[in-house]
């Protein structure tokens, strides 16, 4: 075995993808024709089963724990409505055989010893295969639809989400074999206490794979220390070399090797035969996604107050926003007392450029930074840079059409790929960790603090 | 009691606990094609046994007839969760899905969670909170509510959204909670997935009979059980559904049922232990009182074997046992019509106009 210099970062030479189903937002376009169902079942097994067929090494589905509202009642113009990110992975587990299976699951809003069997459930289902989105939310908002309601300060969330994933870890590696018995996982709290005898043993990749997205100075160190691999939103090169960098010095910080923290930023490809057609499929896809009503509104959320009067092709509203204490009703993205100062930047920002309403807000949404427009040898060409440096080691991608989307990318950019060698052409392994190529992980007994 | 001219067969359930995540689809897959109706997954906290609701869902696709129903406890989950997964249940097993409402009594799982532990009258209590939150919640988009009308933007129209709004009784005994809503997840395929649970929980000052469509019945011995059916379905009515509880062990590859019997442990249910002949005659008899029979066999893998070959066969001969519904549902096989929307605007108008 070569000694590796654990504290220099190695790129591997390759990239790796993996598909968001989202479920919510506007990038996912539903007014065009050959846009399927988002809740059916087949429209999971249809796109699952393409990622596998491009030897994808992830499917990620988010989770929802409240409705997004507009002007407090639910939202109206975007997707909305998803199943529940376990419950559906399980059933996927059943028609895919090497693909990951990512939930993104809050620690918020479950309990550790609930969660952490849930997924070392879809673990053992799936083959090795499970693998957990960690996220947060502090929000009382959210809280009305759990019997904890709004408990946690914003202040406690990271705290909080550490904790509960080194109480899931201490779970997950309480049991060596199928022999057992398993160790008494113990957890005080300052919140509540867990004290709980786990009941299934490792899987084929001892334990589910951990993704992390928080992207703050917190977030960051949290992912170094705990994280396998983190859901970034750096995928524009300079940036992404720059992220990398930083995780590297965090890691080697933490006490974890330069090469421990894998990156996959969120991305979304617009792809054609050619870079001309790749850009009129782009204008196409923008008009769906942010369509005049959907731009209005978007602005409403920050006006905090009905703009439907206003032309979606004319300059931004003279009117000012409704100044407001609380952002807690309109969700997330709004913040109440600095509503006016944004409008006045907003006008300002599109008198500038010259841009109408929709085209002021398609700039505000769209995933500018994120995404990758052109020929699918272009964008092969593109992406192999970043695999020659290490600058991510693959990419998250949102399709914008449900459940076809990914079908260029599978038929035509994997391809270009696989022939410059940057891109698996088969599966490593049956698990998700092997897929990678992450280490074994470290078993974890320490008591947590908290 | 029926008289055997107004029988209507019934039908068979199985509880497949002792089917691991390993041999899980051939497990269900063998319970479909013997002509089982009904796949139970209990939640026991037994070592190495994964998620009941997983295993459903895991089976969901891989079968086409069975209706797949999980055990998923009130007392220690947030309701919110519990209705979005078994929703999800139903949205990936095509309208199968069904839910047996528990309350683990078990000091154990309320440590796990860090809540104080519930006994007593409080399981009950909160059993029918979790029911009523899990019941609202999948009402709480009308089916109609995702219009895609490109015309206006809306992917949904709001006005068929509805909060629920719940909140625990003022007589809670637990810590009361509010659970807001809406359902992130459209409407079950259902409508509303039927929920079963232990008679003993069901009934006056319990979980209210209409909160349930079926409710699970044992005895101490198969002699008692038709009349413990009798009795059940005198106390709560004709609007549930009474499914019989068996542990089945049979004579099977040449040993007798009675030395493969372990007697040491006491499920509280009875005990059929014998000849596949002998067991078909007593499910005979027992399916003209009871609408389904559960049977909990003592080793999944021999007694599927034998009730496939010679129990099933048998009994749809007799007439007793009805044939599989290709593609059908669950509330479909409970006899159940479809489920009318509380939240929506017909039936508030119905209720209006005192209909």
């Amino acid at each position: 075995m070569t000694q590796h210099n654990r504290a220099i970062f190695q790129p591997s030479g390759q990239i790796q993808f993996g598909i968001f189903f989202q479920g919510v937002n506007s990038g996912t376009i539903w007014k065009a024709p050959e846009s399927g169902s988002q809740t059916d079942f087949e429209s999971f097994r249809r796109i699952v089963q393409t990622a596998e067929r491009g030897k994808f090494a992830a499917f990620f589905l988010g989770e929802g724990l409240r409705l997004r509202e507009h002007l407090g009642r639910p939202h109206a113009l975007d997707v909305v409505g998803r199943p529940d990110a376990q419950t559906m992975l399980a059933a996927l587990a059943a028609v895919t055989t090497n693909i990951g299976l990512v939930a993104t699951q809050n620690t918020t809003y479950n309990d550790p010893a609930d969660l952490a069997h849930r997924l070392s459930s879809l673990d053992l289902i799936s083959g090795g295969r499970a693998a957990w989105n960690v996220v947060t939310t502090d929000n009382a908002w959210t809280g009305a639809n759990f019997r904890r309601g709004g408990y946690l300060d914003h202040a406690d969330r990271y705290k909080h989400a550490e904790a509960f994933v080194e109480t899931a870890k201490r779970i997950w590696d309480s049991w060596e074999t199928s022999a057992g018995p398993a160790r008494r996982v113990l957890h005080e709290g300052r919140h509540y206490t867990v004290d709980v005898s786990p009941r299934l043993p490792r899987s084929a990749q001892y334990r589910p794979v951990l993704f992390q997205a928080g992207d703050s100075p917190e977030g960051r160190n949290f992912a170094a220390r705990q994280a396998d691999v983190i859901f970034s939103a750096h995928p524009k090169f300079d940036d992404a070399v720059e992220f990398r960098r930083d995780i590297v010095a965090r890691s080697v910080d933490a006490g974890r090797g330069a090469n421990a923290v894998q990156i996959m930023p969120a991305s979304e490809f617009i792809l054609a035969a050619t870079d001309r057609e790749a850009q009129e499929k782009k204008a196409w896809v923008r008009s769906l996604q942010i369509g005049p009503q959907q731009a209005i509104a978007y602005l409403e959320q920050f006006w905090g107050r009905e703009l439907t009067e206003y032309d979606s092709d004319g300059p931004l509203p003279e009117i000012d926003p409704v100044v407001e204490e609380t952002s807690e009703t309109r969700g997330s993205g709004f913040h109440g007392a600095k509503a006016r100062q944004l409008a006045d930047q907003w006008r300002a920002e599109a008198k500038d450029k010259g841009l109408s309403i929709r085209q002021f807000v398609t700039s505000r949404t769209a995933r500018v930074d994120a995404t990758f427009t052109g020929s699918y040898t272009a964008v092969a060409d593109h992406l192999a840079q970043f695999a020659r440096v290490g600058a991510v080691d693959g990419f998250n991608i949102s399709p914008w059409l449900i459940p076809t989307g990914l079908d260029d990318i599978v038929n035509h950019l994997v391809p270009e790929l696989q022939e410059r060698g940057v891109y698996p052409t088969e599966y490593r392994g049956t698990t998700l960790r092997e897929n990678l190529g992450l280490e074994t992980p470290v078993r974890s007994n320490e008591p947590v603090q908290v | 009691m029926s008289t055997f001219e107004e029988h209507t067969a019934g039908f068979l359930a199985i509880e497949l606990d002792g089917a691991g995540y390993e041999d899980l689809a051939r497990a269900v897959l063998a319970a479909e094609s013997a002509g089982f109706h009904v796949a139970t997954f209990a939640d026991a906290p037994v070592p190495g046994r994964v998620n009941a609701l997983q295993r459903a869902a895991y089976a969901g696709p891989v079968t086409r007839n069975i209706a797949l129903v999980p055990e998923v406890d009130t007392v220690y989950t947030e309701p919110f969760h519990i209705s979005t997964q078994l929703a999800s249940l139903d949205y990936v097993s095509g309208g199968r899905a069904g839910w047996i409402a528990t309350a683990a009594e078990a000091p154990e799982a309320a440590a796990a969670v860090g809540r104080s532990f519930v006994e007593g009258d409080a399981l009950a209590q909160e059993a029918a909170a979790s029911i009523e939150v899990g019941r609202r919640l999948w009402d709480s988009w009308e089916d109609d509510a995702v219009i895609r009308d490109v015309a206006t933007g809306r992917y949904i129209d709001v006005d068929k959204l509805h909060y629920v709004d719940f909140e625990t009784p003022a007589d809670f005994a637990g810590p009361g909670y509010s659970v807001k809503g809406p359902s992130i997840i459209p409407r079950p395929l259902q409508g509303q997935l039927p929920v079963l649970a232990a008679a003993s929980l069901v009934g006056d000052g319990q979980v209210p009979v209409d909160a349930v469509d079926a409710v699970l019945v044992s005895a101490p011995t198969p002699e008692l059980l038709a009349a413990e059916v009798r009795h059940v379905r005198a106390r709560l009515g004709a609007s549930v559904a009474i499914v019989a509880e068996l542990d089945v062990v049979l004579d099977s590859r040449g040993q007798a049922a009675a030395s493969r019997s372990d007697t040491s442990q006491d499920d509280g249910r009875a005990r059929f232990v014998g000849s596949a002949a002998g067991l078909t005659d007593y499910l005979d008899s027992l399916l003209k009182e009871a609408d389904g029979v559960r049977l909990h066999p003592a080793s999944l893998a021999v007694e599927l074997d034998e009730l496939a070959r010679l129990v099933l066969p048998e009994l749809r001969r007799r007439g007793s046992l009805r044939a599989p519904t290709q593609d059908g549902t669950f509330r479909g096989l409970l006899g159940l019509g479809r489920a009318e929307n509380r939240y929506s605007t017909s039936a508030a108008a119905a209720a209006a106009a005192g209909k």
